[in-house]
């Protein structure tokens, strides 16, 4: 039975954290980093205090469980995917993930006859890689036109020709919250021998995704967003491509012979792009981290978000000062501006009650133009987050036009 | 103004610099403006700073672009303070502002107006912000 206030105890951070500027501690800063569960907290520590030894052939048992738990870790994603194990590879992040595609096939395979497919609601990390393959190679970035917000597959017909090569979009929006149709662009791109990447840090630590069904040729996540540690995530590439790509890393770990004339043979993927020690600790908080989420069940996770948004948009929808940009967005990000009062004004207020959201452009910075304002606040729950929080939310923005009580009550 | 000044005063004065800024403006002959671009991966305040110098003496300073509440007042009013003053007059203006924000002892006598942000260190995150201009017009006298 799926219970919120259940799962919280989990949560070391929120029994030691009950307070802020003297109120109740709610974290609705989810969609930039979430709380750690004690289970990941104890599988870091267990590699640092237990198993602390290096991957990659030591010859000693300690050493045999690093590997093999490097392995497990790499079998679990492949199964929250849905797809092999050589076709998993660890980066530190999304961030990583997309440099290391736009890198290994953008910069190796695009020529200036090209053109890559992105939009502005694009978080920088994935439109910035693209510049640099533009600059390098003479491919063009081009942009799809949001409608209300959102990505249509009737927009992406429009905006590709054919030099499109590669289309890479998020799969949930970090600002507005909205799901692409990923399998419906997946299916018409590559009738038109299109690549599909997927930016999926906003949607694989809120719900169910089969790389399979969806048949995207990249998806790329962060550890820190579902539970686990900073500092670790993980590309899925089609094995076909990211055996065709080069790794940007190269070093320990990725070789398996090389001469004094150059010449390098270096591993299969997806070894070839893990050069260097590995976040070991990184690996096993992942691990821990993708269980937890398992056991709560990412139906159950995505149906909850979906109850909190809508509970979220009832309470708020009453208040006339109050500008919801994504109403109908089916994600728990929720996306406004108080009338009147500039965004970081009114998260500074919210701060003095005890809550934390994030403002200002939440590295979309394309997407303000689109949206006309230069800054928005942003809540995104968790299924750790209440009603009764989004209850003291929309009752501390009863009050939200005297912003200036942060800083004289 | 007396440090006494009541919160309620404070806000009006913090308001009113925000709402009707005296110097929010891009001068009209630019090119007799040393400028400076200001913002922060911290906040969203993005704005040029403008100082017009006749030998030591500060004849205009103003700013311009997309700032918040606490940024617009306090740059706004630290250009009400620095107008018509020497580069040694202005500098320990706002070193005597940086001092108050940053909870070190300071000289109120200069401050002004400006007195109304000695409470920022309650918002530490907002730090940058009421010290985005003042930063900008130090770099462009010093």
């Amino acid at each position: 039975m799926f219970d919120p206030n259940k799962l919280r105890k989990d949560f070391p951070f929120f029994e030691n954290v009950k307070k802020m500027q003297g109120n109740n501690l709610v974290y609705f800063d989810n969609a930039a980093t979430t709380q750690k569960p004690r289970q990941v907290l104890d599988s870091i520590i267990q590699y640092y205090s237990k198993e602390n030894a290096n991957s990659h052939r030591g010859d000693y048992d300690i050493a045999h469980l690093v590997d093999d738990k490097v392995d497990k870790t790499r079998d679990l994603v492949s199964k929250f995917l849905n797809c092999d194990k050589r076709e998993v590879v660890f980066t530190s992040g999304t961030t990583m993930s997309l440099n290391l595609i736009a890198y290994g096939y953008g910069q190796k395979f695009l020529t200036k006859d090209d053109e890559i497919l992105i939009s502005e609601e694009e978080h920088s990390s994935n439109i910035l890689p693209w510049y640099e393959v533009s600059k390098k190679t003479g491919a063009k970035v081009k942009f799809i036109r949001l409608v209300d917000g959102k990505i249509t597959l009737e927009e992406i017909k429009k905006a590709i020709s054919s030099k499109t090569k590669l289309i890479s979009l998020a799969q949930v929006s970090n600002v507005l919250g909205y799901k692409i149709p990923a399998k419906e662009i997946c299916k018409f791109a590559h009738e038109k021998g299109i690549l599909v990447s997927i930016d999926a840090a906003q949607s694989a630590p809120h719900m169910k995704i089969d790389v399979k069904d969806m048949d995207c040729d990249f998806l790329s996540f962060s550890g820190h967003k579902m539970c686990g540690p900073t500092g670790i995530g993980i590309l899925y590439g089609k094995f076909e491509l990211l055996n065709r790509m080069d790794s940007f890393l190269v070093g320990g770990g990725n070789n398996i012979t090389y001469d004094t004339g150059c010449n390098v043979s270096y591993l299969y993927p997806p070894e070839k792009f893990e050069a260097g020690t590995l976040n070991l600790a990184g690996i096993y908080g992942l691990y821990a981290a993708i269980k937890y989420l398992n056991d709560i069940g990412l139906d159950n996770i995505e149906n909850y978000e979906k109850e909190l948004k809508d509970y979220a948009i009832k309470k708020l929808s009453s208040n006339k000062n109050i500008i919801i940009y994504n109403k109908d967005s089916e994600t728990g990000i929720l996306t406004f501006n108080y009338n009147g009062v500039f965004a970081q004004d009114e998260a500074t207020y919210l701060n003095s009650k005890g809550i934390c959201v994030r403002s200002g452009q939440h590295c979309a910075k394309l997407l303000n133009d689109y949206l006309k304002t230069p800054a928005t606040i942003r809540a995104s729950f968790y299924f750790y987050n209440t009603k009764q929080e989004i209850d003291q939310l929309a009752k501390v923005l009863e009050n939200g036009g005297n912003f200036l009580d942060a800083y004289f009550n | 103004m007396p440090t006494s000044i009541n919160d309620k005063l404070k806000r009006e004065i913090i308001i009113d610099h925000y709402s009707s800024p005296r110097h929010k403006k891009t001068p009209e002959n630019i090119n007799d403006y040393q400028k400076i671009h200001m913002d922060s991966v911290s906040c969203i305040d993005n704005i040029y700073v403008y100082v017009k110098l006749d030998n030591d003496k500060i004849v205009d300073a103003c700013f311009d672009g997309v700032a918040c509440a606490i940024s617009t007042a306090s740059t706004d009013i630290l250009c009400d303070l620095i107008i018509n003053k020497t580069k040694a007059e202005a500098n320990y203006i706002l070193t005597q502002y940086l001092n108050m924000i940053y909870e070190k002892d300071f000289d109120d006598s200069v401050l002004d107006e400006a007195i109304v942000f000695s409470n920022t260190y309650k918002q530490a995150a907002r730090i940058k912000c009421a010290t985005i201009g003042c930063n900008g017009i130090e770099e462009l006298i010093k």
